[in-house]
């Protein structure tokens, strides 16, 4: 690979299970831009099963719109000549296939299991069950799942070093007796990594040495209070490349192309979160709604965290949002009435043919009715799967003692949040940016003054593989060309009556006009003031209102904009939409109204 | 340009198909290539390994793990049966003896020093493969399995529930937009396929079960029926393992469309014939569609009948209208513009100009139809 100075032109592609997506980025005075975006279907399926196919397509659509010359054929022309020709880095991720399907053993549910979950997920893994010593379930119970689930890997934990074996051991046995089987082709065995208790790994490998791919590595809990998920996490990528994606029909030739290894798409995701949070030193929390999947990623505390809910999803699994939330909770964000009958059956029509686009402005809104229900429930899950240790006991102050907080708590602080980043088709492609935000201010109710963003093309999956590689390059593009910032938004915390004194605004624009609002409970608000534009500002919440600093407590900020503008959303927290329903619908054609958010 | 249709459900005439049957583990083929064999002629059987019990004799007697070896009296390999001792304690002078009955049949499976614990494998389960269409066995795979070519028309649909089932097609209405009531059916059609028009309801389809009807094919059905019929919402899309007496499958989708003409009269020129049709569906990477295969071993097989047509979409192409509005129109394709087209909902979309069946003329976005394939 060329060195860093050297890389002028980058090609990176997203093998997702429906679209290859392919970016160019080159180096335009000293400044890595991106230049375009391709597309074109995956082809890990029949008829080509070759996942290349999907790839070629997709660059050549790239070499069409740019004019730039990537392929010679179907080989990448290596190295750029400086001008119009060639590529000095190709990248890949891939989540194609269904990505990457594990089940994770622990000792106990909460300690080890949830350890070795947080490890998976951590790696980009779909985590298909959890298996511990204490899940209720009996052990043929056990066994009987692994054999129907026909995991990718299995990810073995459970003891800290030192500690009793006999669990781990057990827990071996069930992996043993299940004997099982890779999901993708006959001629391997399934690779099973053991990051459990060091003194137990004798009697692991009796076990599981001649049955199984087994690798070990150090154990993700060591001891009670602190997790080791590094060693595990990259074990996990290792054998994603060496077993599994090179079973996957086109893969060997694909790992051939890439000049570094090809990375599952949430992984990629992930660690571009996790470099925003450290460099900027702040809260984040980031979404990607697919088509079978909700991905998020949060950084509080420091602490990274991923879950994927792998059932909520716009199209795939867009009947499956239905059944989890319930018709009730899916109607309440229509604004409009509509007989249950029409959404359902509308709903389980896009389930069957889940490549379809809403051409109408209702089919449109009652899917975006249903991605705010797709984003909470994911959301629900993932404030409670991002929590701290469990199991530790901890040093208490006289105050925490009396407010009852234990381990285990979430680490998800609504208030502390600083940036809020969009990502997927329906909020990335979304006819209207003031969509994209309505619906993530519905579904994730932020709490004080937050940054909403929404990545724009649909592009972290390839910078998350080039901030590997090349950080630079991904840090400007995802500053410049990635991220649209819609503005920030604040919201006070609390409840009260439609029309009561909620929140007091005093600013002055950047064009003049001065500011000096009081915004009764109930409303939705939007003040003009456009991307990299900021101003200083005096909130005062009133009685019974937080913006962070206590109930009633004035805040001196500076508050940014976007394109969408400074929002601000006095509707309560807890927040609740009136049950009448013509009261509903009226309230939410007003909201939308206040963002302009829909044609009239 | 990268071309993004959605390839249409496959209406053929007259096709050769070839379908592998295949067992979840190896075992024993019991036809041979060349044999002729009916949807029931059993090909393959296999046992499948039984279930594993664990049983924790050490903590059972509150020994070490180590000291299990003492007190077992059957070891690994030996065949155990329900009831009877695995493990004994020696007691004290031949009395107080504790014992472990084991709590399956099967065979006793390995002894743990360090957890303490007895595996115990049940007998394994047998499971058998059908043919499921009548045709030809054209391939062998040596202990997995066969191939088998069969000759006929073969329709897919859009969604289905319930396993493979077989039975003579009879058409219940008199037109693709009527719709399948439950006062069309009656006692002669047990063990049928029946063919419906726009839709069939919940008492209609509680009617074909009650009689006993092999399998019901229909335009739309609703999806609270759907609910009722599997006892719960409908998450993923993927079926065929629903314990139903009758098969359903759906040709164009959700609430009361007219089935597709060509699809109607297909089923009505084969009515009296045998029919093999399969509800399971799976709408996931690796798309699997419901189908009815409609053996015809003595029809001649003209040139072309083969071959799916796999071309993409052009101008005179015949398509369906798969979403709202103008769902389950047909049409025919008069331009495909390059550039990228606002639709009324503000997206910029790739779209396509098309003459509906009823002359109007329409722009839609080229996601939202289906090639009708021959």
């Amino acid at each position: 690979m060329s060195e860093n100075g050297k890389i002028r032109v980058i090609v990176a592609t997203d093998c997702g299970s429906t679209t290859t997506k392919a970016i160019l980025i080159k180096l335009v005075d000293g400044e890595y831009r991106l230049v375009v975006r391709g597309e074109a279907p995956t082809t890990v399926e029949a008829p080509f099963e070759d996942v290349t196919r999907g790839v070629l397509n997709a660059v050549r659509e790239v070499e069409e719109l740019s004019g730039h010359v990537i392929l010679d054929g179907e080989t990448f022309i290596h190295p750029s000549d400086g001008g119009d020709k060639g590529v000095d880095l190709y990248l890949s991720t891939s989540s194609a296939g269904g990505g990457l399907q594990m089940m994770v053993a622990g000792v106990v549910k909460s300690m080890t299991a949830e350890s070795a979950q947080r490890a998976a997920l951590g790696a980009g893994a779909i985590v298909m069950d959890v298996l511990a010593s204490n899940d209720g379930r009996l052990p043929h119970e056990q066994i009987e799942r692994i054999r129907h689930l026909r995991p990718d890997m299995i990810l073995l934990s459970g003891g800290i070093d030192g500690g009793t074996i006999t669990h781990v051991v057990e827990l071996g046995q069930v992996i043993s007796a299940a004997d099982p089987k890779p999901r993708l082709g006959t001629g391997y065995n399934l690779p099973v990594i053991f990051a459990g208790n060091v003194g137990a790994r004798g009697e692991v490998s009796d076990l599981l040495a001649d049955k199984t791919a087994l690798s070990m590595v150090d154990n993700l809990r060591p001891v009670l209070e602190r997790e080791n998920l590094g060693p595990a996490r990259e074990e996990i990528h290792e054998l994603f490349m060496e077993h599994v994606m090179a079973q996957a029909p086109g893969y060997n030739k694909l790992m051939g192309w890439t000049d570094a290894p090809i990375m599952p798409t949430p992984g990629a995701v992930g660690s571009i979160m996790e470099t925003i949070a450290e460099q900027r030193g702040i809260e984040v929390l980031g979404v990607d709604i697919g088509g079978a999947t909700t991905d998020i990623f949060s950084v509080f505390k420091h602490i990274f965290n991923r879950t994927v809910s792998a059932n909520l999803g716009m199209s795939y699994s867009v009947s499956n949002v239905l059944a989890e939330a319930g018709i009730d909770n899916v109607m309440r964000w229509v604004p409009f009435v509509l007989p249950e009958l029409s959404v359902r059956n509308r709903i389980k029509n896009k389930m069957i043919r889940p490549t379809t686009v809403p051409q109408s402005l209702e089919d449109l809104k009652i899917e975006q009715a249903i991605a705010r229900e797709a984003l909470r429930l994911a959301f629900v899950q993932h404030k409670s799967f991002a929590v701290g240790l469990k199991g530790v006991q901890q040093e208490r102050t006289i105050s925490e003692a009396f407010s009852q907080s234990a381990s285990g708590e979430t680490l998800v602080n609504m208030m502390d949040l600083d940036i809020l980043v969009g990502s997927g088709g329906v909020l990335s492609h979304a006819p209207r940016r003031q969509q994209a935000a309505l619906m993530m201010i519905d579904a994730f109710l932020p709490e004080g003054i937050t940054q909403l963003a929404v990545d724009s093309i649909f592009m972290m999956p390839q910078l998350g593989v080039l901030a590997a590689v090349h950080e630079k390059a991904a840090t400007e593009v995802f500053e410049k060309d990635c991220l649209i910032h819609l503005g920030m938004l604040v919201s006070p915390v609390g409840t009260s009556q439609e029309g009561k004194p909620c929140l007091k605004i005093e600013a002055t624009l950047p064009n003049g006009t001065v500011i000096n609002d009081d915004i009764p409970f109930g409303e939705l608000v939007v003040y003009p003031l456009g991307a990299d534009k900021s101003i200083k500002a005096k909130l005062t919440p009133a009685k019974g209102f937080n913006l962070g600093r206590g109930a009633g407590k004035p805040i001196e900020c500076t508050l940014t904009g976007g394109v969408v503008g400074l929002m601000v959303d006095t509707r309560g927290r807890p927040f609740e939409l009136p049950t009448d329903e013509h009261k509903r619908v009226e309230k939410l054609e007003k909201w939308a109204s206040a963002l302009d958010a829909y044609p009239a | 340009m990268a071309h993004a249709y959605t390839p249409g459900l496959r209406v053929a005439e007259m096709t050769v198909l070839r379908k592998e049957r295949r067992l979840p583990i190896k075992g024993e083929v019991i036809v041979s290539r060349g044999d002729h064999v009916s949807s029931d002629t059993i090909v393959a059987r296999t046992h499948l390994p039984g279930n594993v019990q664990l049983v924790n004799v050490a903590s059972k007697f509150g020994l070490p793990p180590e000291d299990l070896p003492s007190v077992m009296i059957k070891q690994a390999g030996d065949p155990i049966e329900k009831g009877k001792p695995i493990a004994v304690t020696k007691g004290f002078f031949g009395f107080f003896k504790g014992t472990v009955n084991s709590p399956c049949d099967g065979t006793l499976e390995s002894i743990s020093t360090i957890t303490g614990q007895v595996i115990l494998r049940e007998p394994p389960m047998p499971i058998e493969v059908n043919a499921y269409v009548d045709g030809e066995v054209v391939e062998v795979f040596e202990n997995e399995g066969v191939a088998i070519e069969v000759k006929g028309s073969f329709i897919q649909g859009i969604f289905g529930v319930g396993g493979e089932r077989a039975g003579e097609i009879q058409v219940a209405v008199d037109s693709p937009d009527q719709k399948l009531e439950a006062s069309l059916f009656d006692e002669s059609m047990e063990g049928k396929v029946v063919i419906g028009g726009s839709h069939v309801d919940w008492s209609g389809l509680q009617e074909a079960m009650k009689i006993g009807i092999s399998g019901i094919v229909v335009g739309g059905f609703d999806d609270p029926d759907l609910k009722k019929l599997l006892g719960k919402d409908l998450g993923v899309a993927i079926t065929g393992s629903e314990d139903i007496v009758t098969t359903l499958i759906l040709t164009e989708g959700f609430g009361a469309m007219a089935m597709a003409g060509g699809t109607f009269n297909l089923l009505k020129s084969r009515e009296g014939k045998k029919a093999s049709i399969n509800g399971a569906t799976q709408i996931r990477a690796g798309v699997m569609r419901p189908e009815i295969v409609i053996p015809m071993p003595d029809a001649e097989l003209s040139a072309g009948d083969a071959a799916s047509s796999s071309a993409g979409l052009d101008i005179g192409s015949s398509i369906r209208v798969i979403r709202e509005p103008h769902f389950g129109s047909l049409g025919i394709v008069t331009e495909l513009p390059n550039e990228l087209w606002k639709m009324e909902s503000e997206s910029m979309v790739r779209v396509l100009k098309v003459k509906l069946a009823d002359g109007s003329e329409t722009v839609l976005p080229r996601a939202n139809v289906e090639m009708i394939e021959g």
